[in-house]
């Protein structure tokens, strides 16, 4: 059976990783390949690298993550952030990323999608999506960060991004993100349920709860979470057994690299 | 700890412009071996194994391999059972046919159609899905029944002959996970983006040819 995906996401800036991390055990906490082969030996199924770098110039250092990482992580990786043309997404998939997301770029320009699926195949090109519940019941797409409101309904774009070749969807709700009070199920579900591909998703997760109702209730495919695992305090591991245990399919085994070569 | 045999091996990844080529070179590297990317059909010719990598689209991988000459070495290179692993696109396009698109001839090295996965559940196939291994094989050796590998994909292979199925895995129907015939072996799922188990492939393909190429101690 097909199991769902735990996947750990890190916000990256000139190359380091943003939110403030404690794990022990790294040599440095703040180099995002460190932490990726970490999350990698702890049993994680999916890693994400949004990079917030602001200045087109420093993109370097993201090629320069990308192919440390595909150096030592053998699971698949996201690279998000700063893709504004199909030749962008061809030197991360290149660099060694299985997957390119893009947001505002697709907004802006939805023909990206399309393009960047024709060149190199739906199933690496990402769509994320920022979706704000509002206080009339709408569901809408921000972009920007969630900074800047499109008009447009997040069902009605998902369908969209579906249509033009996006082979997965990312799925951020704006009204829970940071509060680890669980995920937003009615957004989450109404997405899922209007799209052919898989949808991952994103913003609240505070504990393996959560992560079971995204995915019992939300109908996610995939659950993503930043804050929990960064502090420790929810190791990946636990947090599937918890999954397992609430009737998830999960993938339980995973062996150390040393220890079956 | 990786196999020393291996990097004597003359192991080839063949490039043909399919992306996520990174990914299998050092996946290679990381059991052992010393890989060469290589699109000239010349290459096939001191090979001791050639990897086939891959993802998109059937059209497009047979359009390219056509391009670059190098469907009927590739296929000279299977018939004379000489060690050959095909990764995801590398194991569609060794089929007769594929619906991908339109009907599109493939190399048809083993007879089976290329079919789209049927309607129901969310397409692509993507993540981490059980392999049932059907037999014993030395490629799935030291990886327990049931291990996870990671899939990405939408259409399936729909073989003719099932002497030549080595793996399961299922999504609405009973998909070919990994095939194998003589030296020829083929996965659908990716090895290299399966974590140890996966690169347990790569080196078990590898030793088999390391020590039939008599370079084992």
């Amino acid at each position: 059976m097909l199991t769902k995906r735990i996947i750990a996401c890190f916000d990256v800036d000139n190359g380091r990783v943003v939110k403030g991390i404690s794990f022990v055990e790294l040599r440095d906490a703040g180099d995002p390949v460190e932490l990726a082969a970490l999350y990698d030996h702890e049993g994680v199924d999916e890693l994400v690298f949004l990079d917030i770098t602001a200045s087109a110039e420093d993109r370097n250092t993201v090629v320069d993550m990308v192919r440390r990482t595909a150096d030592r992580v053998f699971i698949p990786f996201t690279v998000g952030g700063g893709i504004r043309t199909d030749d962008d997404m061809r030197l991360m998939l290149e660099s060694g990323a299985d997957k390119v997301s893009i947001n505002t770029a697709a907004v802006q320009r939805p023909e990206l999608i399309s393009e960047g699926a024709h060149r190199f195949g739906s199933q690496c090109i990402v769509v994320a999506i920022d979706a704000r519940t509002e206080p009339d019941g709408s569901m809408q797409v921000y972009t920007h960060g969630g900074r800047r409101e499109t008009g447009m309904d997040a069902v009605a774009w998902a369908r969209e991004v579906v249509e033009r070749g996006a082979g997965e969807i990312m799925l951020t709700s704006m009204n829970t993100d940071g509060h680890q009070d669980g995920y937003d199920l009615p957004l989450t579900r109404a997405v899922s349920d209007a799209v052919s591909v898989p949808v991952i998703a994103s913003g609240g997760a505070g504990s393996a709860q959560h992560m079971v109702e995204a995915i019992t209730e939300g109908r996610a495919d995939a659950v993503l979470a930043a804050s929990i695992f960064h502090f420790g305090t929810h190791p990946i591991m636990d947090v599937k057994r918890r999954m397992q245990a609430a009737g998830i399919p999960i993938r339980m085994e995973h062996a150390d690299y040393d220890d079956v070569l | 700890m990786s196999d020393p045999t291996l990097a004597d091996l003359d192991v080839i990844v063949l490039d043909y412009g399919a992306g996520n080529l990174r990914s299998v070179v050092r996946a290679v590297e990381r059991v052992g071996a010393r890989p060469e990317v290589a699109s000239q059909p010349a290459a096939l010719d001191e090979a001791s194994v050639v990897i086939l990598p891959g993802v998109g689209a059937a059209a497009d991988t047979m359009h390219n391999l056509r391009s670059l000459g190098l469907v009927e070495p590739i296929r000279e290179y299977i018939a004379a059972d000489r060690p050959f692993l095909g990764v995801c696109m590398g194991l569609q396009a060794l089929m007769t046919v594929s619906e991908e698109g339109g009907e599109h001839p493939c190399l048809d090295v083993i007879e089976g159609r290329v079919v789209r996965l049927p309607a129901g559940r969310k397409i692509p196939h993507m993540g981490w899905n059980r392999v049932e291994q059907r037999r014993q094989s030395p490629l799935f050796a030291g990886i327990p029944d049931g291990a996870h590998f990671y899939f990405v994909h939408s259409y399936y292979c729909d073989l003719a002959d099932p002497a030549n199925l080595a793996a399961t895995t299922s999504y609405g129907v009973d998909v070919t996970a990994a095939v194998e015939r003589g030296r020829l072996a083929a996965t659908q799922f990716h090895p290299e983006k399966s974590g140890a188990y996966g690169l347990r492939i790569y080196r078990n393909f590898l030793s088999m040819h390391a020590e039939l190429d008599g370079a084992a101690p």
